[in-house]
């Protein structure tokens, strides 16, 4: 067995696991950490793609940004409750059982009867240098709306996280 | 060398999972840890399917992606934060002002 396979197994393994720990642990801070796993995992398999360069803004933006703004979601509305166990934390799970395993057998039946048109793994070349040519050039317009979307994100989530009855006093 | 399958396969099954953590648990943040990952597998059929052609494009399809999950992680926790702030619980189960 070649290197990379065992590398794409092992990887492979790590993410499916850490994704059921994330789905089926009671504990919420359990579920956050295991969801970091999965992320990591998730960019080992890009590396093996060759997009080093969208590994990298995955570990940067999911890994360093979106998970700990989690965790900060987690710590805010933490609460006691009375028992945790797995019928306490889940909700419908024979229909949910149900819908999922079809979608997995859709998904999966699709996925491997068709014939992709595809070629072999390239040779490794640097994407950094080609994506950055195509952002600056061709897909300039949608950098420039994501730029924006991001701005209105954050000015969104300001209004919304913010108490607004509270009235702010008068400093001077 | 592993074939284009193995990497849709995982695809299938992260997306699964995904899909599973959605429907079953009564956590608001976990729900959207859940969302994190399906948007995950389905960058990663993107990526398989941009390497195995030969083609930049779809990884430039996977970036504005993963721009746009960053304005969805921080719009959903701040809704979370706001029904966290009213109901003084993010069980889904409670958040049921508009059902029948």
């Amino acid at each position: 067995m070649e290197f990379t396979a065992i590398l794409f197994y092992v990887f492979a393994i790590l993410t499916i696991g850490s994704a059921s720990i994330m789905v089926f642990s009671k504990n919420i801070v359990h579920s956050a950490f295991a969801l970091m796993f999965t992320l990591i995992g998730v960019a080992a398999i890009y590396v093996l793609l060759y997009a080093d360069f969208l590994a990298a803004t995955q570990l940067l933006v999911y890994v360093g940004g979106i998970l700990i703004l989690i965790l900060f979601g987690v710590m805010l509305t933490s609460q006691e409750s009375a028992k945790l166990n797995f019928k306490t934390v889940t909700v419908n799970v024979v229909p949910a059982s149900i819908l999922s395993v079809t979608a997995l057998v859709l998904l999966t039946y699709v996925f491997t009867t068709t014939q992709w048109a595809s070629r072999n793994l390239e040779t490794p070349q640097e994407t950094v240098e080609i994506l950055g040519t195509m952002l600056m050039s061709d897909y300039l317009l949608p950098f420039i709306i994501a730029g924006v979307l991001l701005l209105i994100a954050i000015i969104g989530s300001i209004l919304m996280a913010t108490r607004l009855n509270s009235k702010p006093t008068e400093s001077n | 060398m592993i074939e284009i399958d193995w990497y849709l396969a995982l695809s299938a099954v992260l997306f699964t999972i995904g899909l599973v953590g959605v429907l079953i648990r009564r956590n608001a943040i976990v729900i959207f840890m859940c969302v994190e990952l399906m948007l995950n597998a389905v960058n990663l059929t993107l990526i398989s399917f941009s390497s195995y052609h030969g083609d930049v494009t779809g990884q430039i399809l996977v970036f504005f992606s993963l721009a746009v999950a960053a304005a969805e992680a921080v719009i959903g926790l701040a809704i979370i934060l706001a029904i966290f702030r009213n109901n003084l619980s993010v069980d889904i189960t409670k958040v049921n002002l508009l059902r029948w």
